[in-house]
């Protein structure tokens, strides 16, 4: 089981709820994947629009856990008011804390993201940071109070799978005990299976299912990559090696002496 | 008084926060609300007077990654 600041989960797959071609079509993933826990935002609303409001009703309908982000604040004072703002509409303590620093790539400002995360465990928040994959960060991360990390693979929405793998497995390897969850840059299950064969604790995707020409199937296709990536984990893969191995026995073959 | 409501200028009657909430047409929608970049949960709103040129923002659930 996964361990979510105390939550026990069975999918090891979180899903954005964005850029979906429709409502429905969000909840046929969500339901085709198995993931229990979704992120969610917040944005500006008119009065008599309540676009939010139907959104909000739906998710609740899925029953799945969610995890509201900070998506869009590019400093630390915007990020501590919407994670407050975020707690009280959707009932939870936890908070994908995004703190953007660059607009092109969508890079954390890690400064502002420590400053942040002190803030919000202070405040009783439950701080899933998006960052990099920087190791001095993430132990600044973790003294802030942050019990689980969230490296992102890539640039948000860009596909491009795990880009800094020497750097990722350092991370892995320097803190085997904490949750790590990859977030942003997977194009398809394979950079899922990827992330969780190498001991990642799970993945969030958003875009590579929301923009696939069928989300439903490419959702159910992720579901079954992290399981694969898991069970591969678990399985205990075997070294890379440079020189061949015979898989078939050689003793006793014909024609040999 | 004139407030700004989500980065647009309205006029309103004013007093407080969940008045002016009601008056804008959120009546019972699930929105969260911060008064000059603070928040202000939804048990205070009753008693949070607005002031002129106050922003205002309303946040409602909406789909994120």
């Amino acid at each position: 089981m996964l361990e979510l600041y105390g939550t026990s989960l069975r999918s090891r797959l979180l899903l954005g709820t964005a850029r979906y071609p429709s409502p429905s079509v969000l909840t046929e993933a969500v339901r085709a994947c198995g993931c229990e826990v979704v992120t969610v935002s917040l944005r500006r609303e008119a009065g008599a629009e309540r676009a939010g409001q139907g959104f909000w009703s739906i998710i609740r309908s899925l029953g799945v856990r969610v995890l509201p982000n900070t998506a869009g604040c590019h400093c630390v004072k915007e990020a501590v008011t919407t994670a407050h703002m975020a707690r009280e509409v959707f009932g939870t303590s936890w908070v994908k804390l995004e703190v953007i620093g660059e607009d092109d790539t969508l890079q954390p400002d890690v400064f502002g993201l420590v400053e942040a995360a002190t803030i919000l465990c202070r405040d009783g928040f439950e701080v899933f940071p998006y960052t990099t994959e920087d190791l001095v960060v993430a132990e600044r991360l973790l003294a802030a109070g942050c019990g689980v990390l969230m490296p992102w693979a890539a640039p948000i929405g860009s596909g491009r799978g795990l880009n800094n793998l020497f750097a990722l497995k350092t991370l892995r390897a320097h803190f085997p005990q904490v949750p790590i969850i990859i977030d942003a840059g997977l194009g398809v299950p394979s950079h899922a299976a990827q992330a969780l064969e190498l001991g990642f604790d799970a993945v969030l995707v958003n875009t590579a299912v929301a923009q696939a020409r069928d989300p439903v199937q490419m959702a159910a296709a992720f579901g079954r990559a992290v399981e694969a990536g898991y069970g591969a984990r678990l399985a205990g893969p075997i070294e890379p090696r440079d020189l061949a191995a015979p898989s078939t026995p050689v003793v006793g073959t014909a024609f040999r002496g | 008084m004139r407030i700004l409501v989500n980065g647009a200028w309205r006029e309103t009657t004013g007093g407080e926060l969940a008045a002016v909430l009601s008056e804008l047409g959120y009546g019972d929608a699930i929105v969260a609300t911060a008064i000059n970049g603070e928040f202000v949960a939804a048990t205070a709103r009753a008693h949070t007077p607005i002031a002129e040129g106050d922003r205002i923002e309303v946040l409602a659930p909406m789909q994120g990654g």
